[in-house]
């Protein structure tokens, strides 16, 4: 199903600006991601298109060409995933999934030939009469999207799909919900605040800050391509180098580095796999910490530049804390953005 | 239909049922008391006149006596029965808040029982005292019924008390009966507020004992029966019941402002 | 030797306080199944004052469980989806609601039957009828029954199992049956069990409003007390214990249930 959202926009009562009159469009069959902390009017979007809020007047809302603007939310034939996946406690696992079939009023046996084939699909065979009290996190989520897909819905929305799992169960779960949406095939929208998580399952991303889209693209796009300081934060954790520009030199406290392009009135940002431990380097650094993970390891740097640079090095071995060491980084590697609001 | 109307719908019998029989009732009630030929000035009138203040006075004075006797015995039940788990512990416990269910009349029963003509302890002691019927009879009817409520407030209360408090006072060397002054009861002085507010109000507006209890007894609802069933002074007893009524609505909201919990029933 | 006494007051409180309460409640007990209260037990156990009794209050005492149970029916309909309502929209109004529902409980019954019978007292088919008494039980229990179901509701996310089930298509009268009901069953259970207690044993409301053809359980027993034999009234006393402690015990076990749910 095709989404086309124009002029979407919240107020809430008292002024509250949720989010800033913003247009999407999404293509059969994608997934889309919404990115950004906590606050940035992603989840208000989300709740927009399910129709569980409002839009301030002038909002359109368009499902493979219907307009849905003004139908509540029980019509819209949505499918939706909660955070806290909402299962009923009154009924078992079956019961909760049949429930949308149930108010489409399918003949019985359908209902269980579809919920037979929903559960097995997300692995769910065996659980059926469980209560849902008797269910662990990971088999929580599964009747939550078993849930949510059994009706058919023409597209499927997930609230903080995995933020209710400990952490060595999200990334399990998170391959395993790609897996599943791809199969479904089905045009899905997910609220996240976990950059991993976006960039492993959407194909595109919309990055947001302060109720408006800072920039949207696939993950590689907004990786490589930020649009501003914001999302190369937040997309990859980029690092400001504060120092003074002139030409085509960012002079740091530390040293002076080449730029790829002019720089100014602009923030000069860098990744900590940019960073590299060199001899020759043009920067010097004082080691704070540096910590063993396995493939690399991170060390925290000082007095390069004024806050503090994280590094990745990957070796047999790394410096050791207190040592000052050279740095070095590509002129390529350095992100020149619009200096701006901290969206 | 929508979300906004099933739920008028929700309210709308309630609603209807409320008008009709609690809010329009009371508005009558309230003009009712000025319908004498003193009209407002009735308010003054009552207080006025020596009969009434002195009705007044002795319930609050019962009241009072009933919330701080209820309070120092259930309390000291109360923290017993929480800290100390014993073999009939459970049978105490019921035994104890049993009387909750009981009307006011079944209550002055039961002081009949215990000190009428032919009371238990008319017939155990020498001296034949017969107290049912006195204020003294009184007293223990309210007494009664005000036991099991404020045990129930009291021991909510305790068990939520923190016992890493007592023992951190243990370890600074306090006695049983300092930590009793210093540390639980003042974790416990919301909930002993709020039951003590409770059973003020409840003392205040019981009628069922004095009722069973009879005699010359004069208690504020007994006077306000006797107004509105003998003298046919509709004015007068609905004055009454007017200022009886704030007094406790009024105690019972300084209750919840405590402890915002339940409000134990009868009277 | 200090210490031991002091350890012991509370239990010897405890103790006394339980006696106190106890003692004449088995008095009444025996005095209902004695054949002459005077002798004692000696002068043998006999059933004869409870029929009696059964044979003098039957009217009374089924009258009195005939309007709890009807009592309990009308507060399910008015507090039920109120409750609902209430727990969807958790603002000031709904407070200011909730306190004044609460009134009869603040207020004595006494002033609250003397309302009630300024209003509706000269209507003589209404006065007359046991639903007169049955509007002073609903009003006196309502707020139980609404608060007991209220603070379940207000315990569950309902807003999200709501929203749940609206994503699912399901209208709001559906989703109140399928989804707000069957949720809120334990504190409806303790609310029910709490409305027919209360209505069983209710006196101060009804003395006021009852006629002489329309004597509630209580009302009986106040008669009893003022011009039957001790024997009778204790029987007659003994009834009603028979009849409540049940209910009580069933009352606080669902309560408790349902403070548990909550947690």
């Amino acid at each position: 199903m095709t989404l086309t959202l124009t002029n979407i926009a919240k107020t809430f009562p008292g002024g509250v600006k949720a989010l800033l009159p913003t247009d999407l469009e999404i293509a059969k069959g994608e997934i889309v991601s919404l990115l950004g902390p906590s606050g940035c009017g992603k989840s208000t979007l989300l709740r927009m298109i399910a129709g569980l809020e409002t839009p301030d007047a002038g909002a359109k809302i368009v499902f493979d060409g219907e307009d849905v603007t003004r139908q509540s939310v029980e019509t819209r034939k949505i499918g939706m995933v909660f955070q806290s996946y909402a299962l009923f406690p009154n009924m078992s696992v079956r019961g909760n999934i049949g429930y949308g079939l149930k108010m489409q009023k399918l003949p019985k046996s359908e209902i269980e030939a579809r919920v037979n084939e929903v559960m097995t699909l997300c692995r769910l065979d065996g659980y059926a009469d469980r209560a849902i009290t008797a269910l662990s996190g990971g088999q929580r989520q599964r009747v939550a999207l078993a849930r949510a897909m059994a009706p058919r819905p023409r597209v499927l929305l997930l609230d903080e799909p995995l933020s209710a799992l400990d952490a060595a169960l999200r990334s399990q779960l998170r391959d395993e919900l790609a897996l599943l949406l791809r199969q479904f095939g089905i045009t899905a929208i997910f609220v996240t605040h976990d950059q991993n998580e976006a960039m492993a399952i959407a194909d595109r991303v919309a990055v947001m800050s302060q109720g408006a889209v800072a920039q949207i693209g696939t993950p590689e796009a907004l990786y490589r391509n930020p649009s501003t300081g914001f999302v190369a934060r937040f997309v990859g954790d980029a690092m400001p180098l504060e120092g003074r520009v002139e030409g085509d030199q960012l002079h740091l406290p530390g040293g002076s580095l080449r730029l790829p392009g002019p720089a100014a009135n602009s923030e000069v940002l860098v990744r900590a796999e940019d960073i590299r431990i060199d001899p020759q380097g043009p920067v010097t650094a004082r080691v704070e910490t540096v910590t063993f993970l396995g493939t690399h390891y991170r060390i925290a740097l000082s007095g390069a530049s004024d806050t503090l640079l994280i590094a990745l090095h990957s070796g047999l071995s790394a410096p050791s804390p207190g040592e000052t060491v050279h740095l070095s980084i590509a002129p390529e590697a350095l992100l020149i953005l619009p200096k701006g609001v901290a969206a | 239909m929508g979300q906004r109307q099933f739920l008028m719908l929700c309210l709308l019998p309630l609603a209807v049922f409320t008008l009709a029989f609690l809010a329009i009732p009371l508005g009558r009630l309230i003009l009712a008391s000025g319908e004498s030929d003193a009209g407002w000035a009735i308010y003054l009138k009552i207080i006025q006149t020596p009969r009434y203040v002195s009705t007044l006075v002795q319930t609050v004075v019962v009241s009072l006596a009933v919330t701080a006797a209820a309070l120092a015995i259930s309390t000291t039940a109360g923290l017993f029965l929480v800290r100390n788990r014993f073999v009939g512990r459970n049978t105490l416990l019921s035994i104890l808040t049993l009387p909750l269910a009981f009307p006011g009349v079944v209550v002055g029963f039961m002081i009949i029982l215990l000190g009428g003509r032919q009371g238990l302890v008319n017939q155990l002691l020498p001296g034949h005292w017969v107290f049912a019927y006195s204020i003294t009879g009184l007293f223990l009817g309210y007494l009664y019924f005000s036991i099991p409520r404020v045990l129930l407030t009291v021991m909510a209360a305790a068990e939520k008390i923190d016992p890493a408090l007592e023992e951190a006072a243990q370890t600074l060397g306090a006695p049983p009966h300092r930590i009793l002054i210093d540390v639980l009861l003042p974790a416990l002085s919301p909930a002993l507020i709020a039951a003590g507010a409770i059973a003020f109000a409840t003392a205040m507006g019981a009628f069922g004992t004095a009722f069973t209890l009879a005699t010359d007894i004069d208690v504020l609802p007994m006077v306000i029966y006797t107004e509105f069933t003998l003298s046919a002074n509709i004015a007068m007893a609905s004055a009454l019941s007017v200022i009886l009524g704030l007094v406790t609505w009024a105690m019972l909201l300084i209750a919840r402002s405590f402890s915002g919990g339940t409000v134990a029933a009868g009277g | 030797m200090m210490k031991s006494v002091t350890k012991s007051i509370p239990l010897i409180v405890t103790l006394l306080a339980c006696a106190f309460l106890l003692i004449p409640i088995i008095q009444s007990v025996l005095a209902g199944l004695t054949v002459n209260y005077f002798r004692g037990l000696s002068s043998g156990l006999t059933l004869k004052w409870v029929a009696r009794v059964l044979e003098l209050y039957s009217g009374s005492i089924l009258l009195s469980i005939w309007i709890a149970l009807v009592c309990l029916v009308v507060t399910l309909i008015l507090g039920v989806p109120a409750a609902y309502a209430l727990a969807r929209n958790p603002g000031r109004a709904s407070r200011v609601l909730e306190e004044f529902i609460s009134l009869p409980l603040a207020i004595p019954g006494l002033a609250l039957a003397l309302a009630l019978l300024q209003l509706y007292g000269t209507l003589q088919g209404f006065r007359t009828s046991w639903t007169f008494i049955l509007v002073g039980h609903v009003l006196y229990t309502l707020p139980f029954m609404v608060r007991s179901v209220l603070s379940v509701l207000a315990a569950i996310d309902l807003k999200v199992l709501e929203e749940g089930a609206a994503s699912l298509g399901a209208g709001p009268a559906r989703r109140f049956f399928d989804i707000v009901v069957p949720n809120a069953l334990p504190g409806i259970l303790a609310g029910a069990l709490t409305v027919v207690t209360l209505s069983i044993g209710e006196f101060n409301l009804t003395w006021m409003l009852h006629t002489p053809y329309l004597k509630t359980l209580p009302v009986g027993l106040a008669d009893s007390y003022a011009s039957m034999r001790l024997e009778v009234a204790s029987a007659y006393t003994l009834v009603f214990f028979v009849m409540i402690v049940p209910l009580l015990m069933a009352m606080q076990w669902a309560s408790a249930r349902a403070q548990r749910i909550m947690q």
